[in-house]
């Protein structure tokens, strides 16, 4: 922990911007948690010179609706279990796309790690992974008709009682 | 060619063993050609609910995807939400904090070892590993006055402080299981039927492991010695020694093996945490001094702290927060985004059972009928905690 720690961070931080020179990304450093924000055209490029790093596995896949900015956030957390010193970090590895129409490259190739994750994004907020050879249903039950439930349209019936 | 030889064999979903859910096994002769996993039978919408609830409610909401391993999705979860609050809880806390993810660590191993055992067909090892569990369900509960579900640990803090006695009725518990594990050693794992069972069955490779995404001791099992309490120490964890327990082989005997190591290193923690743990108030200040004179009395003397009024509505400001912490079935991961309000904007909780699912197509396509159980009870694996 300490200085050490911190320094080492910023080592890991530098080595992901160099590894990733020339493309149009945004990086920045918070704690363990190092976020790239690219564009959803340049994501799989991205995830392939993470890849490339050592970021071995996807820890989740998250959607966040904005029905506000009519977008999706997807976030990619990755880290490394086969390099010790990477799997201090975390990758953030963020995108925006527009929740008409959310479509997107899934990273199954570069990550199988993700497989389930992306399915149950899929289901709970619409988003459709190209590529994925498995985008079924997965938690919901298989006669659900309605708004993907984690888009902020769905609303949760309650009794009109808070606590 | 292949629809006329097989034939679908369906597994549940009524509980066929840990929980709900169905296997879809294709099988020629009694071997496993293709296997899929359906899972959702338990999903209980954790992270919509989350967003309607405040977030002192959402504490007992995370912990019962997982009934045997609260204390620790409890724990990852106030971590996140302490880190947008800003709010650090104090030394005290932070070990109580630790003894109790542990202790529910050895809970919960054992419950895994007695589901194992009946799929087995052990029907002994079942009714031990139940009836073990109990010692560590009896001590939380005089921790913290629940047997599952304790919601022991809040925003900068722990809800009680050590009962009297703790450390001398901690001391006996834990001899008990020491003598057990002997026990363990000689009925269950060096039996002969054991091993032949789970020895070079459900053979998990190191890369494939990695590339999968495997967490816990199933990932450890496969030589991959990856424990957040080490890469990236919470709570009193940098403070404390143990060993990260790690096996070469990745077979299914290896997971229990992991298991059974971890559960004496569990013990050695505790030992630790309940000799070293320092004196100090188990709430922050910032929220201690909240608290009116009266109930601040009470608070010194009992050591049970009175809820200041502020916790009911918190509201951390805007921004994101991610933690992580080895909770017994593996690494538990939650991601928070706030946008100033009493409620949370999104919560995402990734389970390390929902991490594991992967395994039942991977491990189990191409063995026998029979080893299905035996691969399937050494994976840990819980329904309700992957499907949340």
């Amino acid at each position: 922990m300490g200085l050490s720690s911190e320094n080492k961070i910023e080592d890991i931080a530098k080595k992901i911007a160099q590894s990733l020179q020339g493309l149009p990304i945004e990086i920045s450093t918070k704690d363990e948690i190092i976020t790239v924000n690219v564009k959803h055209e340049n994501l799989v490029e991205v995830a392939k010179k993470l890849r490339g790093v050592g970021f071995d596995h996807v820890k989740s896949v998250t959607a966040t609706d904005f029905p506000e900015q009519k977008e999706l956030e997807v976030i990619y957390h990755v880290s490394s279990f086969g390099d010790l010193d990477l799997a201090k970090v975390i990758v953030a590895l963020k995108t925006r796309l527009s929740s008409d129409d959310p479509r997107i490259s899934s990273l199954i190739e570069i990550w199988p790690s993700s497989k389930y994750s992306e399915r149950e994004q899929h289901e709970m907020l619409g988003i459709v992974f190209e590529g994925h050879p498995e985008l079924e249903r997965l938690l919901l039950p298989e006669d659900y008709e309605g708004p993907p439930p984690l888009r902020k349209e769905f609303k949760v019936k309650t009794e009109g009682i808070q606590g | 060619m292949s629809e006329e030889r097989t034939i679908e064999l369906l597994i549940g979903p009524q509980h066929p063993s840990s929980g709900h859910m169905r296997l879809y096994a294709e099988v020629d002769g009694d071997i496993v050609v293709r296997l899929r996993p359906n899972i959702g039978y338990v999903h209980r919408t954790v992270e919509k609910l989350a967003e309607t609830k405040k977030y002192i409610q959402i504490i007992p909401l995370v912990e019962r995807p997982s009934l045997a391993d609260t204390a620790n999705h409890n724990l990852g979860y106030v971590l996140a939400l302490e880190k947008l609050l800003g709010i650090e809880a104090p030394p005290r806390a932070q070990y109580l904090r630790t003894i109790l993810a542990e202790m529910n660590r050895i809970h919960s191993h054992f419950y895994g070892l007695g589901i194992h055992g009946i799929m087995l067909g052990s029907s002994t090892i079942f009714m031990w590993g139940f009836a073990d569990r109990e010692i560590m369900i009896e001590m939380a509960q005089r921790l913290t006055g629940a047997r599952l579900t304790y919601s022991y640990i809040i925003p900068g803090g722990v809800r009680r402080d050590l009962p009297q006695g703790f450390e001398d009725e901690m001391e006996k518990a834990l001899r008990y299981i020491e003598r057990r594990l002997k026990d363990y050693g000689k009925l269950f794992l060096r039996n002969p039927v054991t091993r032949a069972r789970l020895e070079g069955v459900g053979v998990l490779k190191k890369e494939d492991a990695i590339k999968l995404g495997i967490v816990g001791p199933n990932l450890r099992a496969s030589g991959v010695p990856y424990d957040v309490r080490k890469v990236q120490p919470y709570c009193a964890y940098p403070e404390l020694e143990f060993d990260v327990a790690v096996r070469e082989e990745g077979d299914s005997m290896a997971r229990v093996l992991v298991r059974v190591e971890e559960i004496r290193q569990s013990m050695r923690i505790i030992r630790q945490v309940l000799k070293q743990i320092p004196d100090g108030p188990i709430l922050s200040e910032n929220y201690l001094k909240m608290i009116p004179p009266k109930w601040k009395e009470f608070v010194e003397k009992k050591g049970r702290i009175k809820f200041p009024a502020i916790m009911a509505n918190l509201r951390p400001p805007k921004g994101e927060a991610f933690s992580r912490v080895e909770a017994a079935r593996g690494e538990l991961v939650y991601y928070i985004v706030s946008d100033g309000s009493v409620t949370p904007y999104r919560l995402r909780m990734v389970t390390p059972s929902f991490r594991n699912v992967v395994l039942f197509e991977h491990l189990i396509q191409g063995c026998r009928v029979a080893d299905i159980p035996a691969i399937y009870g050494s994976l840990d694996y819980f329904p309700p905690e992957a499907d949340r």
